[in-house]
């Protein structure tokens, strides 16, 4: 598992492209939202936590498809398959990688980004706190779409279509929790939510994104 | 005689062909007579005037389209866990249907909101629930045509109407809890019992969920007999070019 956990690291630091390119997605969307709805300080303040949570998630998207379609076009998943670690233990893997390079960075990045969108001082550390709880399930879950899309040629649309509505409870969460702390409000129930969401996901999507996987390669 | 014999294709289609005039003259007699009962033979609200007839519509068809997925969910465990082909073919052919349902839903609720609430569309849980369940309609029947391999369409397919069901579920919850309905509740709680409709529209009312129920039965049926036919077709393609 662990040798699968770095070969997944190296792969995604050393190929180039799939690092990185989520935080440039994200600091593009960031940058494009005062140009779409204007530069007022008091504006941009109110939306920046939800505006925040929404390009974490596109970013998020954006690095799916690489997820498990490279894997499948050189045959290393049919490997997974029959090697003797579990898929559901091989896809877990996959899902935390996903998450170390897209995810963590994310959470890294969003306060810098917040500063940009005059996020309030008191929005700063749910913020983090709620993107570090909220995208490990975006992670698991879009494992589980990368895996329903992995045999279809140019699924990259369908793998959005499939996922974004998975994504809804914990985006509403995710994003009600950091705009509750930047309003300085108790974020403390969304929050509890959103982690149960994900501790959920993390339990029982691998099993859905295994048997998926198994069906799709057979 | 058990309900799987029908799991057969043949035996399956005998029986839909047998029953499906029987059920279009009752679901149009139903819709029909609901539909004309309801607009013109109920009076008039006396505060939202004849706005409220857009009732028969919009409660039958919202009904039918959270249904719809149920029984896709329930045909989608029966071909997971029996693998019989109709099944699979009984949720793929359901699918539509549902969107359209949800469709008419959304629109007839919206047509009715404009005067009521001042608004087309507002952020309510129950309108941004059914928005969602529309999504996932569009993502299951994209998923089906997106991969070649019936057999495998159907596993995945069913798979993502599991995985989705809980999903819907959870984001009506979560839509409860981000924002504050302006969607009345119902009026017709089957647990209690206890309606606060007059008998004068609650009739009409359910004669119209009885043949938007029907109709939905009929139309899936329908369907079903055409996948089943377009599948065999396919068949004797194959043979075909395998002889020549």
């Amino acid at each position: 598992m662990i040798a699968l956990l770095m070969r997944d690291l190296r792969l995604a630091f050393r190929a180039g492209g799939g690092f990185g390119l989520g935080l440039a997605f994200f600091l593009i969307v960031t940058t494009l939202v005062p140009f779409s709805v204007g530069p007022q300080p008091a504006l941009l303040s109110t939306i920046a936590a939800g505006v925040l949570w929404l390009g974490a998630l596109l970013a998020c998207l954006l690095s799916l498809d690489r997820l498990l379609a490279l894997d499948y076009e050189d045959g290393t998943l049919d490997l997974l398959l029959t090697a003797p670690l579990p898929l559901e233990a091989a896809v877990s893997v996959k899902a935390l990688a996903h998450w170390i390079t897209t995810g963590l960075p994310l959470v890294l990045a969003a306060p810098v980004l917040g500063v940009l969108l005059n996020l309030p001082g008191a929005g700063y550390g749910w913020l983090v706190i709620s993107l570090a709880i909220g995208t490990p399930a975006l992670s698991v879950i879009g494992t589980f779409g990368a895996a329903l899309t992995v045999g279809i040629k140019r699924g990259g649309l369908l793998l959005s279509l499939l996922v974004l509505p998975l994504y809804v409870p914990t985006l509403i969460f995710g994003a009600e929790a950091a705009r509750r702390g930047a309003a300085g409000l108790d974020p403390a129930t969304p929050l509890l939510m959103l982690a149960g969401i994900t501790l959920a996901t993390i339990a029982l999507m691998p099993f859905a994104s295994a048997a998926v996987l198994r069906m799709g390669l057979r | 005689m058990s309900i799987w014999s029908y799991a057969n294709p043949v035996k399956f289609l005998a029986l839909s062909t047998k029953v499906q005039p029987f059920l279009w003259v009752a679901a149009a007699g139903c819709v029909i007579v609901g539909l004309i009962w309801g607009f013109f033979g109920t009076p008039d609200d006396f505060r939202q005037g004849s706005t409220v007839k857009i009732i028969y519509l919009h409660v039958p068809s919202a009904l039918m389209a959270i249904n719809a997925w149920f029984m896709m969910l329930i045909t989608s465990l029966i071909w997971l866990i029996r693998r019989h082909h109709v099944s699979a073919l009984a949720a793929k052919a359901a699918a539509p249907v549902g969107l359209v349902m949800t469709l008419i839903a959304l629109i007839t609720g919206a047509i009715w909101g404009q005067p009521m609430w001042g608004t087309w569309w507002a952020w309510d849980p129950r309108l941004t629930s059914f928005l969602i369940l529309f999504l996932f309609y569009l993502g299951y029947i994209a998923l089906w045509e997106a991969i070649e391999d019936p057999d495998t369409a159907a596993d995945l397919t069913s798979i993502l109407c599991l995985v989705g069901s809980v999903f819907a579920v959870l984001s009506r919850y979560a839509v409860q809890f981000w924002n504050q309905g302006l969607h009345q509740g119902t009026s017709i709680p089957v647990a209690t019992g206890e309606r606060s409709v007059s008998d004068v529209f609650w009739y009409p009312l359910l004669t119209s969920m009885v043949g938007f129920g029907l109709l939905f039965l009929a139309l899936v049926l329908y369907r079903t007999g055409t996948e089943i036919r377009l599948r065999r077709a396919q068949a004797l393609r194959v043979r075909a070019e395998r002889e020549l």
